[in-house]
């Protein structure tokens, strides 16, 4: 049997759409979408750098460091999957924190935004008050922090362990203190201040005080990770329940299946036979959009579902495009010429005008991260799908249906 | 069909159109969301339906100015307020709960004052580089400078009816203005464009074969892909009804923005760009003649 070269080339669709089936399917490669914030539930919080107190060329620095001390509590926070990012607008500096399954926003911003800054300060006699005096050792000498119960009283308590020179720093300390207090300042507030009994070597110390073992465990998490180079405030936060989340993708299921439902049918109404073969195309788009989604991976969030339901109308476009020049063509010559031609030029007018949207998408999606345009999680995912979609329509509208028609249409001759 | 011989009725139509969106706009203003203007929108599951005045007073102390309360679904409310600050954020899940039974939170957004400013800027810079990229773009495929211009001018009254409509909802239905209507405004640039590049391409192509007037000609482009216009936007007018009337609460708004840039960008092609460029054409004439 001789298979003409159309043929070949749908077994080849044929294959892909297989392939892409297979993927798609939740099993057996149980390959899962991912879903962003507002359809899996999270938090989205947008911090802002206090940057008043630095001179500007040390800015950029200072937001670095500021980026990965944040990047490291909310790492310990024990998280799966957190992104964080920076973002810096005029004169503004902000730090972005996605925390997906994370509700309580309250608990994760004092996490995240409290500086910590830890001092040690000598409390000098000469005032009945007791003044401070700062000495060198601070959260920067410290190795590691730790949860730890108090022996006798049970209570949760800091153990700190510092670098070499930080213990060495500690032991002068103790060693010029003994009978007198040491002030331990978080922020500059005094947490703990005990009475040096004696002098401490080896590097390690308690801070003891009213804590609650939740305080104990975030304080350790922000000694552990470091201080804040720039004070931060929350700016804007958004927190969307999980059940919200699921609801919202329940009902783009069912808005999409019925809009798709009335695209097919409008579409086999308006053209019949060809009608079928966009339908076809239709549904193999779908299938190859659905597994690149899960390939890549695109974060799918609830405008994203919206800009591939955007693509589904778009995408029978070249479709319509084509059949509508078949029509005129059709009159002029033979039909397989006729779908020939109008192949061809209606391919100008798919390409010209695809390539306009894909240049608003590229400026919605903002893949190179340009400070001067937006760079939020939901208009990129709908830009993303939006472009995906019109790339894949590109693919199906042209060469799955040509190939389908092609066949079809000689076979109806033969 | 001689479709540009009634040029001065399509321009009469936008006219109205678009005046009556200004119009809306200067009367009323567009209601600004909290990306924008700042504050807290909360987003609540409750037992029963309640009184949103009673609730408002309950609500309400020094720290928080209720803007409004809406129902948004079925037994799911709306809350609008001030920026809040979090411990107060608490309280009005308290009240809504003593009021109905019980009440859940489903989405809590908090905008600070100081984000809105930075976004309307990156607004602007994204439609100005998108018009220009598009402007360059179809005037670098038709070799015209007037085909570019004709297409912004479509994009340009497409935006203003979306934005009339807009300020339009907003007073009778309580639509906000948000990130995703920026969106969607983006995006009907591109379907704008979209359209109008199809009738080019056919203007494009009969020059070269046919040739004859530009009135001539865009009279053959718009009837050629008149069709194929509709029925491009029927299928995408599906999608966005569907997904409208089914698509829940959180983008039903977005849909809406999406469909009338949708009617308005199919439109605007042979309504608003063919017209401008073959007046712009026959003007030229006239000139070069005189």
């Amino acid at each position: 049997m001789h298979l003409s070269s159309p043929a070949k080339k749908l077994i080849g669709i044929l294959v892909l759409f297989i392939a892409a089936l297979f993927i798609s399917l939740p099993t057996p490669l149980n390959l899962d979408l991912k879903l962003g914030l507002d359809l899996a539930g999270g938090s989205h919080l947008v911090f802002e750098a206090d940057t008043s107190k630095i001179s500007p060329e040390k800015v950029k620095d200072a937001v670095v460091s500021l980026k990965e001390v944040v990047e490291r509590r909310v790492n310990l926070f024990g998280i799966s999957e957190p992104v964080v990012q920076t973002s810096s607008f005029g004169e503004k500096e902000r730090i972005i924190v996605e925390l997906p399954g994370i509700q309580n926003t309250q608990e994760a911003a004092e996490l995240i935004g409290r500086t910590a800054q830890l001092v040690f300060a000598e409390v000098s006699e000469a005032t009945s008050s007791g003044e401070l005096k700062l000495t060198d050792l601070s959260g920067a000498d410290l190795e590691r922090a730790a949860v730890d119960f108090d022996q006798t009283t049970g209570k949760p308590v800091v153990a700190l362990q510092f670098t070499k020179e930080g213990g060495g720093k500690f032991e002068k300390i103790t060693e010029k203190n003994i009978g007198k207090a040491v002030a331990i300042l978080l922020d500059t507030e005094i947490i703990s201040a005990p009475i040096v009994q004696e002098k401490i070597s080896g590097g390690n110390a308690i801070i003891s005080g009213d804590f609650t073992i939740e305080e104990v465990k975030k304080l350790v998490i922000q000694l552990n990770a470091g201080a804040l180079p720039l004070p931060i405030a929350l700016v804007e936060e958004r927190v969307v329940q999980a059940t919200l989340g699921a609801e919202s993708v329940s009902q783009s299921v069912k808005a999409g299946l019925v809009g798709l439902a009335m695209v097919l049918t409008f579409m086999i109404l308006s053209y019949g036979r060809l009608g079928v073969v966009s339908a076809v195309g239709l549904i193999v788009f779908g299938v190859l959009t659905l597994a690149l989604y899960k390939l890549i991976p695109v974060v799918l969030t609830l405008p994203g579902i919206a800009g591939f339901l955007l693509s589904v109308g778009m995408a029978v476009d070249s479709n319509i495009l084509i059949f509508e020049r078949f029509k005129e063509e059709k009159g002029r010559r033979p039909v397989p010429d006729a779908l020939e031609v109008s192949f061809g030029r209606a391919w100008d007018s798919i390409r010209d005008a695809n390539i306009a949207t894909l240049v608003t998408a590229f400026i919605l999606a903002n893949p190179f991260d340009w400070d001067f345009l937006h760079t939020s999680g939901p208009v990129r995912g709908f830009a993303i799908t939006l472009a995906l979609g019109i790339a894949i329509s590109l693919f199906t509208g042209i060469v799955v249906s040509r190939n389908l028609l092609r066949v079809f249409i000689r076979e109806k001759k033969t | 069909m001689n479709w540009m011989k009634y040029r001065l009725i399509y321009f009469l139509i936008s006219a109205a159109v678009v005046g009556a969106g200004i119009f809306a706009y200067f009367k009323w203003g567009l209601s600004l969301g909290i990306d924008f203007k700042g504050g807290a929108l909360i987003e609540y599951q409750v037992g029963k339906d309640f009184s949103t005045e009673e609730a408002i007073k309950k609500i309400e102390n020094p720290s928080i100015e209720v803007y409004s309360i809406q129902k948004a679904g079925e037994n799911t409310y709306l809350v609008r307020t001030n920026p809040l600050d979090p411990h107060y954020r608490e309280n009005i899940g308290i009240v809504l709960g003593e009021l109905t039974g019980e009440a859940t939170e489903l989405r809590f957004e908090n905008v600070g004052p100081s984000i809105g400013p930075d976004l309307i800027k990156k607004t602007i810079y994204a439609i100005a580089i998108a018009a220009s990229a598009i402007l360059l773009w179809v005037t670098f495929q038709f070799k015209s400078f007037k085909f570019g211009v004709s297409a912004v001018f479509a994009m340009l009254h497409d935006s203003l009816v979306l934005l009339g409509s807009f300020a339009l909802f907003g007073h009778f239905f309580g639509a906000e203005i948000d990130f995703l209507f920026v969106t969607a405004m983006l995006t009907i640039l591109s379907f704008s464009v979209h359209d109008t590049i199809v009738v080019y391409d056919r203007i494009r192509e009969t020059r070269k074969k046919v040739g004859g007037s530009m009135t001539e000609m865009a009279n053959m482009a718009v009837s050629q892909t008149m069709v194929r216009s509709l029925n491009n936007s029927f299928t995408i007018i599906f999608m966005l009804v569907a997904l409208i009337l089914l698509g829940g609460t959180s983008i039903k708004w977005f849909a809406i923005a999406l469909l009338v840039g949708t009617i308005s960008g199919t439109y605007s092609s042979p309504f608003v760009a063919v017209p401008i460029l073959v007046s712009w054409d026959v003007l030229q004439r006239k000139i070069k003649r005189s």
